[in-house]
């Protein structure tokens, strides 16, 4: 019900709504909750196991019962908090976990059930058979349980994620944030205000306290516009700080558009990471309720929570409205209601010396023993003395005292510490490095002490930064002590929630402890109390303090469970802002790729790049036949293929050849100048890291290349082994691999290539390197091969790589060749048995691809030693050899190797298969695997089985090497 | 005049405005990386000197007219702006980086704010002021970052990466301009 005259929300802009298909009417700046309780709509949700009908139990993103899912244009979202959620033209929201309606829900015959549905039962009823537990009992459970749906679809809505930095970050903006964030602006220190409403003002509002002799809306109006105004404020409005990390990091989640109708590019939340000096945490109190019997029905909530309906948001949420309190919160409630008109029908104070109230009916020393009303409260039963009371009522607010907000104190290990007088946990000072406790935080619970300690904390951390706080005079306001007398539970018939979220009563708690499950973790994985997405944020303490009972413990002897991040549920969304589809990584293009996709290349990554997989021409049926041209293209006339990914490091000074020598295990100090050596690197541990080419440019400079996957891997250790083991020799190393077009140009005719197009023509020697002029531009010629067959790299300033490109590609189809492709590439290689990381794939030693006697004796090189380690050489290593079959049967790369006769299985595996094509050139398909003691095994026929793939043939072992073995074509 | 077409990583694309900030490409013609060789930095002080630079300290720009001398790593300096002076073989590694990398530049006050998005430093003036660089990720990939003026600031990237760069700074631009312009 609307209460004329009160709250905040801006009347002159009505919204409307649908919850569950139904049209609301609303008002900008309510919330769901506050806007259903304006339509008398009392009933939100479902409970988690029982599906016990319920309402909203708080007004803040504690809120365990009301929750909702939201469909969008882009996204449904379950399990958001209808006293988060504001409302907006055209929100639509859904209740969940109850089928058919929210009304009649048939999973409502497990509240019959209950008795058996205790702590534990799942693991007592569902042990046997076991293999039930998977298929049956399991998916079961599952889909009786659970809260909201997902659509099954991509969540395309727009996120975003964003850094911040500031001198003193205030979480919270109650009377403590805000006298602390203005303190601290006052005194020119970088601020950065962070509120998780959409207002500030915290209690301040929803109290509707007076500070410094004005109404206090009007206090916050005027501190908020005085922060707004200055430069060195930030304030964050809808932002939850949600967890703490090193180095005075606060993670944050903004609610940016979520608020509002979807509009394009503005993202739904934002995850912040807030960089601060120092911070305060001014993040206020939780209130508590009382575990009385059948504590749960839609009508019962949080006194305080009925005073921020009605101050902040003009609601009432009863027609007469009954408050249930062990402490004086609830008669400030009382007043509130009677004074903006709203009946209340008594006070039920638990306190046997409670004073009486003007205008009210007080029941002092009395408890609530019951409530009626299946959909919503309608009647509770108050025993005061021997005498049992019946009130009519619809709404009953409870109070169980307040718990300080400490859960970002215990981020990181610290431990909240017990205070009896508060009757509650206070954070331990110094908790978080940094981060000082202000007002109720710290549990002050009175606004001037609040605002004091605002102001004294702010302080505080200025002078630690070594700024000179300003001094301002903290307004007058209500300094009333907090009188409490702890009550946790009441005892009666019926059941008594502790955690709403997941429907956990005291008997629970109580049948933990029976079973010997007294830690206060066990109690907690036994019952999942404090394990809904509230994570058991008004049942915690509670919980506590009735194991404390239940096992003759005092609540400081039976500790607290630890409190972790996130503070509220975060999205994974914004979490991976930015990093959904092609966002997932950068995207790195080469100068060719248009004139390849031009040509109809499907292209494909290789590492982050993206090349050619095969240039396609009319008649071509499948990919085999683009790939087997381009194969013989090579093989008889000439073919060019960009090679610009190939990772390229300049390595120079004195040092250089010193260097290159301990990084590769073969030697480099002796290659001549205008030369180029194949080179073989290991890891510290002997394994093989990377292969590739050097060419020596200079008496003390070097050009390596490394493999394209492996370019920033091999950048990576060259830094760390500089850095770490040689800082003071005269080397210095940077990548180039961006700033050079690289070409492969191959086969029979390459030479006649290359020379029509230098300037002035070259020859070069097998592994010869060379300046050359091309097209006016400065250039490197290489006569290297990755195909077998005559080849060359021409190498030119990137700027000019596509214009060299497509002249090259012209002039080699002039000549009868044309591009060719990563896959003729592959196989072209595979032919002349080169390796790649198909091959060199982490955990072969240069021993185990024939190559270590590449291992220089002459000298040490890293990984040297390792390589000699019993294990890592001899014949029970699988070496590389190669496979051949004859006629069409492919293999397939992944297959096992097995001896014949012997039995398929794991253990008798004799190696697999790395890479395999069908060669155009040989017309069979080839292989090359890694087979035990395969070198010695040349000519031996295997089983070669893939039964993932439903493969199984025989195969002959040879030499990797099948087209050119001598090389003469290479070097021809 | 060479006979091949050159091209910028980006040519082609005109700036792009987005309220009050601007992403446009920046010619790279000339950077040349200087990586100073163990006790060599009086010596490369009197080959800066006649060019009115001086090997900025970490995370800092030296400047003269068009040419800057920006910091890039330990020993390590990129000019940019004008072709390298001749530097004797044992002074300093002299490695030419002109088409290594891409320049992008964010034009309006709050450049910052876009940048911040993916940048995890802080950018703003008080603290990146005019004269500063620094070398940090730009969400996935790596870039050199600095300020030469107020209200400006440039970016280096690989020049593979170019189009990603672009897209991430273009869509944190998009999100701050409609966040001004949503419902407070």
């Amino acid at each position: 019900m609307r209460v004329d005259g009160k709250g905040l929300i801006d009347r002159t802009k009505p919204v409307r709504f649908t919850f569950d298909g139904r049209a609301y009417g609303g008002y900008r700046g309510d919330t769901l909750a506050s806007a259903l309780l304006a339509n008398d709509v009392t009933l939100m949700a479902r409970s988690f196991k029982y599906h016990r009908p319920r309402g909203v139990l708080t007004a803040g993103s504690e809120e365990p019962n009301a929750l909702v899912e939201i469909i969008g244009a882009t996204n449904q979202t379950p399990n958001v908090r209808a006293t988060v959620q504001e409302v907006f033209e055209g929100l639509a929201a859904r209740s969940q976990n109850r089928w058919p309606s929210l009304k009649y829900d048939g999973m409502a015959i497990n509240d019959l059930l209950s008795p058996f549905f205790s702590a534990g039962f799942y693991y007592k009823t569902f042990m046997w058979p076991r293999a039930f537990w998977e298929k049956l009992y399991e998916p079961l459970i599952r889909r009786a349980a659970g809260l909201g749906s997902l659509s099954g679809r991509h969540d395309e809505g727009l996120y975003e994620k964003a850094y911040a930095f500031c001198d003193l970050l205030v979480i919270g903006s109650g009377p403590a944030g805000l006298m602390a964030a203005l303190t601290a602006a006052r005194s020119g220190a970088d601020v950065i205000l962070a509120e998780e409403e959409a207002r500030l003002g915290g209690r301040v509002l929803a109290d509707d306290i007076m500070v410094g002799g004005k109404p206090g809306a009007d206090w916050v109006a005027e501190v908020q516009a005085e922060l707004a105004g200055l430069p060195n404020v930030r304030i964050m409005r809808r932002t939850t700080v949600v967890g703490v990390y090193d180095h005075g990091t606060y993670g944050a989640l903004e609610r940016v558009g979520l608020h509002q109708p979807a509009r394009a590019n503005l993202p739904r939340e934002c995850f912040w990471r807030i960089v601060a000096k120092r911070a305060i945490l001014a993040s206020g109190a939780l209130e508590r309720g009382i575990a009385f019997p059948m504590n749960d029905r839609p009508g019962i909530m949080m006194a305080g929570a009925l005073r921020t309906y009605l101050n902040i948001y003009g609601v009432a949420p009863g027609k007469r409205i009954t408050l249930f309190a062990n402490n004086d919160g609830a008669r400030v409630t009382a007043r509130a209601l009677i004074a903006a008109g709203v009946p209340v029908a008594a006070i039920v104070d638990s306190r046997p010396d409670a004073p009486m109230e003007d205008g009210t009916l007080v029941h002092a020393g009395a408890r609530v023993i019951d409530t009626k009303g299946r959909l919503a409260l309608r009647q509770i039963t108050v025993l005061k003395g021997a005498e049992q009371i019946e009130i009519e009522t619809d709404a009953l607010g409870v109070s169980g005292g307040w718990n300080p907000t400490l859960h970002l104190t215990c981020h990181m290990n610290g431990r909240p510490r017990w205070s009896d007088d508060l009757a509650a946990f206070v954070p331990q000072d110094g908790a978080v490095p940094g981060m000082i406790a202000a007002g109720a935080a710290n549990g002050t619970f009175s606004t001037h002490g609040c605002l004091a300690a605002g102001h004294a904390s702010a302080a505080m951390a200025l002078s630690d930064m070594d700024m000179r706080p300003a001094v301002i005079a903290v307004p007058m306001a209500e300094d009333a002590p907090y009188r409490l007398s702890a009550l946790w539970t009441v005892e009666g018939k019926g059941r008594a929630w502790l955690d709403l979220g997941n429907d956990v009563t005291t008997k629970d708690v109580g049948l933990s402890a029976q079973e010997n499950f007294s830690s206060v973790e066990h109690m907690k994985r036994y019952t999942t109390q404090g394990m809904a997405p509230d994570q058991g944020k008004s049942s915690n303490v509670a919980a506590l303090a009735v194991l404390a009972n239940a096992t003759g413990r005092s609540i400081p002897e039976t500790g607290t469970t630890t409190y972790r991040p996130p503070y509220v549920p975060v999205s994974i969304a914004a979490l991976g802002a930015g990093g959904r589809a092609m966002g997932f990584a950068p995207q790195r293009f080469l100068t060719s790729d248009q004139a390849s996709r031009d040509r109809g290349a499907p292209m494909i990554e290789a590492g982050l790049w993206y090349r050619p997989s095969y240039f396609p021409k009319p008649g071509d049926a499948t990919w085999r036949d683009s790939c087997d041209r381009e194969v013989m293209m090579v093989r008889q006339t000439v073919g060019v293929a960009d090679v610009s990914t190939l990772g390229k490091i300049d390595i120079q000074g004195a040092d250089a050849a010193r260097f290159l020598d301990f990084v590769y295990c073969n030697t480099f100090s002796t290659l001549p100048v205008g030369k180029v050596r194949y080179g073989l690197m290991l890891r510290e541990d002997g394994f093989v890291l990377d292969d590739g080419t050097t060419a020596r440019l200079g008496d003390t400079r070097y050009l390596m290349t490394t493999t394209t996957a492996a370019a920033g891997l091999v950048m990576r250790h060259l830094d760390f082994v500089h850095q770490a083991f040689c800082a003071d020799w005269n080397v210095r190393i940077i990548s180039v691999t961006e700033g050079w077009a690289q070409f492969a140009v191959a086969g029979p005719q390459a030479r006649m290539l290359v020379n029509s197009f230098l300037e002035a023509p070259v020859y070069l020697p097998f592994m010869g390197v060379a300046p050359v002029r091309v097209g006016g531009v400065d250039g490197r010629l290489f006569r290297i091969s990755f195909s077998g067959e005559e080849g060359y790299e021409i190498a030119v300033p990137t700027r000019y790589g596509e214009a060299l490109f497509r002249d090259l590609v012209a002039r080699a189809e002039t000549m009868g060749g044309g591009p060719y492709g990563m896959e003729a590439l592959n196989v072209l290689r595979i032919e002349k048995g080169f390796i790649t990381h198909a091959e060199i794939h982490g955990r072969v030693t240069a021993f185990d691809i024939g190559m270590d006697k590449m291992i220089s004796a002459k000298k040490d090189c890293i990984g040297k030693a390792s390589a000699m380690r019993p294990g890592l050489v001899g014949p029970e290593r699988e070496q590389l050899v190669g496979l051949k079959v004859g006629g069409e049967t492919a293999m397939v790369a992944g297959a096992h190797l097995f001896a014949q006769g012997d039995a398929i299985k794991r253990e008798t595996s004799q190696g697999c298969v790395t890479s395999v094509c069908w060669s155009p050139t040989l017309q069979m398909w080839l292989g090359m695997a890694f087979l035990k003691n395969g070198r010695a095994r040349h000519g031996n026929k295997l089983r070669l089985v893939d039964h993932m793939r439903d493969v199984d043939l025989v195969v002959e072992v040879c030499d990797p090497v099948f087209h050119d073995p001598s090389g003469e074509k290479l070097r021809a | 005049m060479p006979e091949l077409i050159a091209k910028s990583p980006l040519a082609g694309r005109p700036p792009v405005t987005r309220g009050a900030l601007t992403l446009s490409e920046t010619p790279m013609d000339a950077v040349t990386s200087l990586a100073l060789f163990p006790g060599q930095s009086k010596a490369m002080a009197r080959v800066l000197k006649p060019m009115g630079l001086s090997f900025p300290a970490p995370n800092r720009v030296s400047q003269s007219g068009d040419a800057r001398l920006v910091w890039t790593g330990r020993d390590q300096a990129f000019l940019i702006g004008v072709g390298a002076p001749a530097i004797p073989a044992e002074v300093a590694a002299v490695t030419d980086q002109s088409d290594c990398w891409a320049g992008l530049s964010v034009e309006g006050p709050a450049a910052h704010d876009a940048l911040m998005r993916w940048v995890p430093i802080d950018l703003r003036p008080k603290s990146f002021a005019v004269g500063s660089a620094i070398r940090a990720p730009l969400y996935h990939m790596q870039a050199i970052i600095l300020r030469m003026t107020a209200d400006r600031i440039d970016l280096m990237v690989f020049r593979s990466m170019a189009r990603t760069a672009w897209h991430e700074i273009d869509v944190a631009m998009t999100t701050i301009e409609a966040r001004a312009a949503r419902q407070k």
